[in-house]
């Protein structure tokens, strides 16, 4: 309990006096993840869009795999990414391995999915009268997905909610591809680790509460964005 | 109210977005050196001290990859890696003779140690030789636990036990963590067990735990760390001019020097000793 206490302590500590290594990671953290969200928002909403409003054979089984992604464990994710960056590998030439560039391209691997199967579902869920409704009112194609898109923000942005907590929390990816390399590729998880196994025990404790707290504050803006739309 | 709640929020995203526009430039290629090398070397913090000191120096950005040394020589064995510092002296003999790397040289060494429970119950404090030590907690049935992970610790138990000729593989007192030093320590301090340690990690970490040295000191539980370069004729996309601006640096006497001191501020003693030069024959005389 005094261990807890003490992570607690430092924790406030660390955030307070604005450590510059704590808050570098922080900051790192932020935009890998975040920017692993974005883009998986792109190809997820749009890919998503396209499954739901489309009938083609195999649908089901296209569904079922993106669902199946979902749950992609971020170890998989990680062996795969690093196979493929490697010097030997196909994309070596490339030179990002061991890279923060490489930990984004991970972890939007992992929240494409998850984003695209609440898209799928978010969308099929809307009344098939909808689309009928709006062709009807004399809107193009693209303009009735837009619409429809709106129509579904409240599940959407659950989606973006769930692909970031998926990304920011993940670990297995992000210290094979990244490599938990001090000041350049070291996150919140990584660095979690590394102190869990150097015996910090109170300075692993008070980069999970960061972790928490930046987890929450996202959270809490997305969440005021979804509610507020509820409103009108 | 609701206005201002509207313009902090616009505001915040704002900041996120920008932060996230911003991802911090990659270093130009030549300019970076992989170094692959054992978590112990890490966990301790030595490469802490050393490696923002390297960089000052050369200019050179070097990405350490703390893993075990089987890791470690498995990246350099695919070219992955442009320099190792490593800890399992036959695999590395192995490594070289298979054309894979070159100019191995002796770094620094410290020693391995027996811990266990304070009560230890397979009675093995104050016998001398290792390999007795290892019998014992066999034939007690004392559970044992090993990294089981290919690192330069579990390659240095496994001759262990050959020498001690005690079956263990499979047997029930005897478990595999599959974890690092410090986690592995932490595991054995909760389960009372006895485990494999190098002095670095045990001292890093002695605190938190409750476990003793209960045999040390004999020559078979020297631990030699040698840095070795990647071989830039069988991997040519390897940085080999990094790899041997580092290499010399590990050698030369400013590295060497902080070796020596390091850790004696914090742990009252050494966590390692340079060797620089030396000749593993002549180790822990």
């Amino acid at each position: 309990m005094d261990l807890i206490l003490e992570g607690i302590k430092k924790a406030f500590l660390l955030l307070f006096t604005l450590d510059r290594e704590v808050l570098d990671i922080t900051i790192l953290s932020l935009k890998v993840s975040g920017l692993a969200t974005i883009i998986s928002i792109f190809i997820g909403v749009s890919t998503g869009t396209m499954i739901a409003l489309n009938e083609f054979p195999g649908k089901r089984i296209v569904v079922s795999l993106v669902n199946t992604g979902m749950g992609l464990p971020p170890v998989v994710v990680g062996l795969f990414v690093t196979i493929f960056l490697w010097r030997s590998g196909p994309f070596g030439f490339l030179g990002i391995l061991y890279t923060p560039l490489a930990i984004i391209i991970a972890q939007s691997i992992i929240a494409t999915p998850i984003v695209m199967g609440i898209t799928v579902a978010a969308m099929q869920q809307l009344p098939r009268k909808l689309r009928l409704q709006i062709l009807a009112l004399g809107a193009t194609r693209l303009q009735m997905v837009w619409t429809l898109i709106k129509e579904a923000r409240l599940s959407l942005l659950a989606a973006v909610m769930a692909g970031f907590g998926g990304v920011i929390s993940e670990i297995g990816a992000s210290i094979m591809v990244g490599g938990n390399i001090k000041g350049y590729s070291r996150v919140l998880t990584t660095a979690t680790v590394m102190e869990t196994s150097r015996g910090n025990f109170d300075v692993a404790i008070a980069l999970s509460i960061i972790l928490l707290l930046l987890a929450y504050f996202i959270n809490l803006i997305l969440t005021h964005i979804q509610q507020k739309e509820r409103q009108r | 109210m609701k206005k201002i709640t509207h313009t902090l929020i616009t505001v915040i995203a704002l900041v996120f977005l920008s932060s996230v526009l911003v991802v911090p430039a990659v270093y130009a290629q030549q300019k970076n050196i992989i170094l692959a090398t054992t978590t112990s070397t890490q966990d301790s913090g030595l490469l802490d001290v050393l490696i923002p000191i390297f960089e000052k120096k050369t200019g050179y950005f070097v990405k350490t990859i703390a893993v075990g040394s089987g890791q470690a020589m498995a990246m350099g064995q695919k070219g992955e890696a442009d320099v190792l510092l490593v800890h399992s002296p036959a695999a590395e003999k192995k490594f070289i003779e298979d054309g894979y790397g070159i100019n191995r040289q002796l770094i620094m060494h410290n020693d391995f140690i027996v811990v266990g429970s304070p009560a230890d119950p397979a009675k093995i404090k104050g016998i001398k030789a290792t390999t007795e030590v290892f019998k014992k907690i066999a034939t007690t049935g004392s559970l044992f636990l090993s990294r089981g992970d290919n690192s330069g610790t579990h390659a240095k138990e496994k001759t262990i036990w050959k020498a001690a000729a005690v079956k263990y593989e499979g047997e029930k007192w005897y478990q595999q963590t599959g974890l690092g030093m410090g986690q592995t320590l932490n595991v054995a301090s909760e389960k009372k067990a006895y485990t494999l340690a190098d002095r670095g990690t045990y001292l890093a970490l002695k605190k938190n735990l409750d476990l003793n040295i209960l045999a040390e000191g004999d020559a078979i539980l020297l631990n030699i760390y040698h840095v070795i370069e990647a071989n830039p004729a069988k991997f040519p996309k390897v940085n080999a001019p990094g790899g041997k601006a580092f290499a010399g640096f590990m050698v030369s006497k400013e590295a060497q020097e902080i070796i020596k001191t390091f850790g004696v501020d914090k742990f009252g003693s050494p966590l390692f000793f340079p060797d620089a030069g030396k000749k593993v024959e002549d180790l822990g005389k």
